[in-house]
């Protein structure tokens, strides 16, 4: 079986994690912002993934399981928030929510 | 194997591209949950089944059909898509095309002196559960404490 | 039972808390069986305490209840010291403030914040307590400084009247400067000798300074201004003829029997430190004949039946100090218990004048009470005849002791000794015009008023009443304080001397029976002099002290001000603030509120950052 090399699974990581952060930058529809965010999570959680490949350890499977625990109540308190801003705002565009500014 | 690692990596690649330029909300989650499944194949081939069985389910799984939720509830869907459109002008996609770019260079540039293959051995549960109860065991009881936290908060966020 | 005296400040202060956290939720009844009760408790121990302490025959019993701080060498506990002179004190404290709490418990029944007077009170005595049983300075200081705030409280405890805030802070600011010279003089002295316990302090003084050394003086300089300031002397004698604002009981167990009298303890613990610098001593006898003579003249000219008293306190507190400055440690002790006995007498039996008289505080508006106020006429028939040291009265002993002291010393002896003599022929004088004037004569007024006064209130007035006439009786303990060893030296005088003493009161009270009673000399006579008028007002005015603190501290402050009023200082000041004014506007700018704008700048950054780790 042939292997693959690390820097290959890391900058697949890498092109994952900036597709999400370009999703977050452009879009301003508020739930699309946060599925990039949760692309950006899980390339984080890959990267860790083929961290634990390359020496073959536990360790970085046990990280992604905390990245998971992570998404999920991020997920949930963003979700309410969403649900929230719909229901004072009627709209779920983002650069609606700009009264903090300087 | 590899081939498998590659045509994953590119399935997962191209639908998060299609992820972050969709319209329509509810296909741009079928895009997702095709780009999370097929990373949870590229955890499979490099060797870590417990955490691509994870993946597929509370990723995959749980989490995306949170979002449908809550799709359905905001009512967002084809009628959107034209809103979405006006939203998506090409000049705001300069900037942060230009920055991922420059940041994808850094990383590339960084990762390209490096040669190291990967171990080609398989973890299974077992290892990870005698890691995550043994000497990790604080942290599970801490990432217990944030779901806690996070289902009261979102219970309160959620309530009328 | 010695190793109870923690118990003596605890009581009251337990008082205090529970009073004050309550905040006048409780009944009436409550509050005066917390309020009087626990200093009763605390009076109880202290007489347990004194009955073992001179059985045991020891001269000195020190308890330490724990360590305040640590600093170094420098380590201050809450220990207590007892020995005779804080005994005496602390039975005066908890006796006479027990018998003034009772007082209060019927005095002050009407008053809408009943439970407010008591936790102040039980405060008070809880910090005397701690100033007279403390066995070094630091402690002494918290105690010193914890009945100043007391006094203040107290002073200014109508509040909803702006005066009495006046004179509140009045009192305080005047206080303020004699505290501020006794810091300083602690500071000296742990400089100078390492330690603040006051035993240690006096060993390492005697050991380490010959007699009249400069540091001896400074030091004790400065413990004498805070000594002045606490007990109303010359120069800082103005604010306690004001402080009568505040309710009579407080002016009869803060402002005459204890709180006042702590400068005359002071310098008693400490007097080892005046022995050695005589030049000091000397002084501290001049500022009480100084001061006894000026409170002698004025108390003459006062309407107010408070104020009269209060100026013979600060009389009587003068003739402490002279007897403090030619070395009758134990006169003056003496006579600072009999004066807190009569003056306590005296100032409660006022408070009774006034309460039944409906607020009245004018002498000259009374007139002929002796048949409604009987008990009021005989607590003040008694107190003014130990006041005025009749033969065989508690007063008449003590002053004598210190009189005699004066002419025993020698050289200026003699003077201080005549000055006193006069002082005591004004206290005849004073004290008796304000006997006939209330008491004697036609009524001017208040015809039909009955004397109000209950069990609570008639009771701790009988008990004062006994002790101004028998106290000069009592033995009190302090000879081994201050003898060193040395045998007490009787007072030898020819008889012609003590003649004198026995008769100058009598020569006072028989001029004031002249002035006031008989008629046979009129006020209005001598009145009509233009001098005399000239001597009435200035007299009237405490010697014009509060205009030449106008002239000389207020006023030039207030120029000085003003003169400052466009401060160069502040413009320094605000232009700091405009900087940092614009620099906040310009940062401000960046807040956009826009979640992308915040994303880019945060993106920006990061890829700087990442440049620069990889690239450097």
């Amino acid at each position: 079986m042939e292997t693959i090399p690390t820097e290959h699974g890391l900058i697949l990581a890498g092109i994952l994690f900036v597709l999400g952060f370009i999703g977050v930058l452009t879009r301003r529809n508020i739930v699309f912002v946060l599925m990039s965010l949760e692309i950006m999570l899980n390339a984080s959680g890959l990267a860790f993934i083929v961290a634990a490949a390359r020496w073959g350890h536990a360790e970085g499977q046990i990280m992604f399981l905390m990245i998971l625990t992570l998404a999920a109540a991020e997920v949930a308190v963003g979700l309410g928030l969403i649900i929230q801003m719909y229901r004072k705002f009627q709209t779920v565009d983002i650069s609606v929510l700009s009264e903090m500014n300087g | 194997m590899s081939l498998l690692f590659y045509l994953a990596a590119f399935v997962a690649v191209i639908s998060t591209v299609a992820v972050i330029l969709q319209t329509n909300v509810v296909h741009a989650l079928i895009y997702l949950i095709l780009s999370l499944l097929s990373v949870a194949v590229i955890f499979y081939v490099l060797g870590s089944p417990f955490a691509a069985v994870l993946e597929a389910i509370v990723y995959a799984g749980a989490i995306m059909v949170l979002f449908l939720f809550v799709i359905m509830m905001l009512n967002l869907g084809q009628h959107t898509r034209d809103q979405e459109k006006k939203w998506l002008s090409l000049k705001g996609w300069i900037l942060p095309c230009l920055l991922a770019g420059v940041l994808l260079f850094q990383l590339v540039s960084v990762l390209s002196s490096y040669d190291q293959n990967m171990a080609p051995e398989t973890v299974g549960v077992l290892e990870v559960s005698a890691l995550l109860f043994g000497p990790y065991v604080l942290a599970v009881e801490l990432a217990s404490i944030l779901l806690l936290a996070g289902l009261i908060s979102a219970y309160h966020l959620a309530k009328k | 039972m010695q190793e109870f005296i923690w118990l003596l400040p605890t009581l009251p202060l337990l008082g205090f808390l529970s009073l004050a956290i309550t905040g006048g939720s409780l009944p009436k009844r409550a509050v005066a069986a917390i309020g009087a009760g626990s200093i009763g408790a605390a009076f109880l121990v202290a007489a347990l305490i004194a009955v073992e302490f001179l059985n045991a025959g020891e001269e000195v019993f020190v308890y330490q209840a724990w360590v305040w701080m640590s600093v170094g060498s420098f380590s201050p506990g809450f220990t207590f010291y007892l020995d005779g002179l804080s005994l005496v004190m602390m039975l005066i404290i908890t006796g006479v403030g027990f018998l003034i709490h009772l007082y209060s418990t019927g005095f002050m029944f009407d008053d809408p914040s009943y439970s407010r007077f008591f936790s102040y009170m039980n405060l008070f005595v809880a910090a005397m307590l701690m100033l007279v049983l403390a066995d070094n300075l630091v402690l002494l200081y918290l105690g010193w400084e914890g009945v100043g705030l007391c006094s203040y409280l107290l002073i200014g405890f109508w509040y909803e009247n702006p005066a009495n805030g006046y004179a509140a802070r009045k009192a305080f600011v005047v206080t303020r400067v004699g505290d501020t010279s006794m810091a300083i003089g602690l500071f000296l002295l742990f400089r100078e000798l390492g330690t603040l316990n006051i035993q240690d302090l006096m060993i390492a003084a005697q050991s380490e300074w010959q007699i009249g050394t400069g540091m001896a003086v400074a030091c004790s300089l400065l413990l004498l201004g805070g000594a002045v300031g606490k007990s109303a002397q010359l120069p800082l004698q103005a604010w306690l003829p004001d402080a009568m604002a505040g309710p009579t009981p407080i002016s009869a167990l803060i402002h005459a029997a204890t709180m006042v009298t702590a400068g005359v303890y002071l310098i008693a613990r400490t007097h080892i430190l005046f022995e050695l610098a005589p030049s000091v001593q000397l002084l501290v006898a001049w500022v009480g004949l100084a001061t006894l003579l000026m409170a002698g003249f004025t108390a003459m000219t006062q309407h107010d039946i408070k104020r009269i008293l209060a100026y013979s306190t600060i009389s009587q507190i003068g003739y402490m100090f002279l007897g403090l400055g030619v070395g009758a440690w134990s006169a003056s002790v003496f006579h600072l218990m009999t004066h807190a006995f009569f003056k306590a007498l005296l100032f409660l039996a006022a408070g009774t004048v006034i309460y039944s008289l409906h607020h009245e505080h004018d002498i000259f508006k009374m007139g002929g009470k002796r048949k409604q106020l009987p008990i009021a006429f005989a607590s003040f028939m008694i107190g003014s005849l130990a006041l005025a040291a009749f033969p065989f009265t508690s007063g008449y002993f003590s002053k004598d002791e210190i009189l005699l002291a004066a002419y025993a010393t020698g050289g200026p002896g003699v003077w201080l000794w005549a000055g006193g003599v006069l002082g005591a022929f004004l206290t005849g004088i004073y004290s008796f015009r304000l006997v006939f004037v209330v008491f004697f004569g036609a009524s001017h007024g208040h015809h039909d008023e009955k004397e109000k006064t209950g069990f609570s209130m008639a009771t701790p007035l009988f008990i004062l009443m006994l002790l101004s006439l028998l106290g000069g009786w009592i033995q009190i303990p302090v000879e081994s304080v201050f003898n060193h060893g040395q045998a007490h030296e009787e007072h030898h005088v020819s008889a012609l001397i003590h003649g004198i003493m026995i008769a100058v009161p009598l020569v006072g009270i028989a001029v004031s029976y002249l002035f006031f009673f008989s008629g046979a000399l009129s006020v209005e006579k001598l009145m009509s002099y233009k001098f005399s008028k000239i001597l009435h007002r200035f007299w009237f005015s405490g010697w014009a002290m509060d205009a030449l603190y106008k002239h000389l501290l207020i006023n030039p402050f207030m120029w000085l001000a003003r003169l400052n009023r466009n401060d160069f200082f502040d413009a320094l000041y605000n232009s700091v603030i405009a900087i940092s004014r614009s620099a906040h506007g310009l940062v401000a700018k960046t807040q956009t509120g826009y979640l992308g704008w915040y994303l880019i700048s945060m993106a920006a950054g990061l890829t700087a950052v990442l440049a620069v780790g990889v690239y450097l």
